[in-house]
């Protein structure tokens, strides 16, 4: 597979019953081409955790993802609050999630730390009151089939 | 461990793809919290949760976990289970708690995932 495929997904902000099926598409159409289970499992994990942050701390964003030669590319852009203190955002553990959202099995301080583990490359902008994007970049081996 | 002798060691019913018993699992995780399940992406097969909800049959795709064991005899609804269907996830409701459903599978031999 040289030829690049790009899937764009809207994700909705108000509800969670819908939160990480664009991740369960993705992973669906990565299946397919090729690409070993373990770095489809890692790029799946990145967009899902950054899919549920845009629908519980951003009322939902847009999603592009570019499945290239070489790479895979995950863009994640919201129009949400924005995050004052990123450093502080990345650190394990650290969650502004209220009780209601860990009744739903969320506010572990976790998915900001998994996207930069399981990605090559990584990159946060945030601006409060405009919004947040996330940008992960998952390598892919060469000479694929 | 075949998810079979899970569903008898755990007491479980058995609520969805009962074609898939006969699977091998090796490794299991007990949580509620689903980012906790995610920072731990080596090949772990089952997932033991309190939590019922659409969220942790996500997670454990993601993950291509091959079961989830819902303890304390919880139940999932009707969208719960098509998804596991089609996404091919073993659900089981076990009356046990999750200390003890935990316990009972790792003394029968079922590893969990240390942190190294
Ligand atoms: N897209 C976003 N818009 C605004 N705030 C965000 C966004 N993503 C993350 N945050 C902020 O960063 C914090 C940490 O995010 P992270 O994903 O690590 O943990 P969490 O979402 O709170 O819990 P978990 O991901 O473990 O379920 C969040 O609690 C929230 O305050
Ligand atoms: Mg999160």
């Amino acid at each position: 597979m040289t030829e690049q495929l790009v899937l764009n997904y809207s994700i909705a902000g108000d509800d969670f019953t819908k939160a990480g099926e664009a991740a369960a598409d993705f992973k669906t159409v990565l299946k397919k081409t090729g690409v070993p289970p373990d770095i489809i499992r890692r790029a799946a994990i990145c967009m899902y955790e950054g899919e549920i942050n845009m629908v519980i701390h951003a009322d939902g964003g847009d999603a592009e993802i570019i499945i290239g030669a070489d790479k895979i590319e995950i863009i994640l852009a919201d129009r949400g609050p924005g995050i004052p203190d990123i450093e502080l955002a990345m650190q394990e553990g650290y969650t502004t999630a209220p009780e209601n959202i860990r009744s739903l099995g969320f506010g572990a301080g976790m998915g900001l730390p998994n996207m930069k583990r399981y990605s090559d490359g990584f990159d946060i902008k945030s601006a409060p009151g405009v919004g947040t994007t996330v940008k992960m970049t998952i390598m892919l081996p060469k000479n694929r089939e | 461990m075949k998810i079979r002798e899970i569903s008898e060691i755990l007491g479980a019913e058995v609520l969805c793809c009962h074609e898939l018993l006969d699977t091998d699992v090796h490794s299991a995780c007990g949580c509620d919290l689903m980012s906790d399940v995610l920072a731990f992406v080596k090949d772990q097969s089952v997932l033991l949760t309190g939590l019922v909800n659409l969220q942790s049959i996500r997670t454990a795709d993601m993950m291509d976990m091959k079961c989830i064991v819902f303890v304390r005899g919880k139940k999932p609804d009707d969208a719960m289970l098509n998804l596991a269907v089609e996404r091919g996830i073993v659900l089981l409701s076990s009356p046990l708690r999750m200390y003890i459903a935990c316990g009972r599978l790792y003394s029968a031999g079922l590893a969990g995932m240390s942190e190294e």
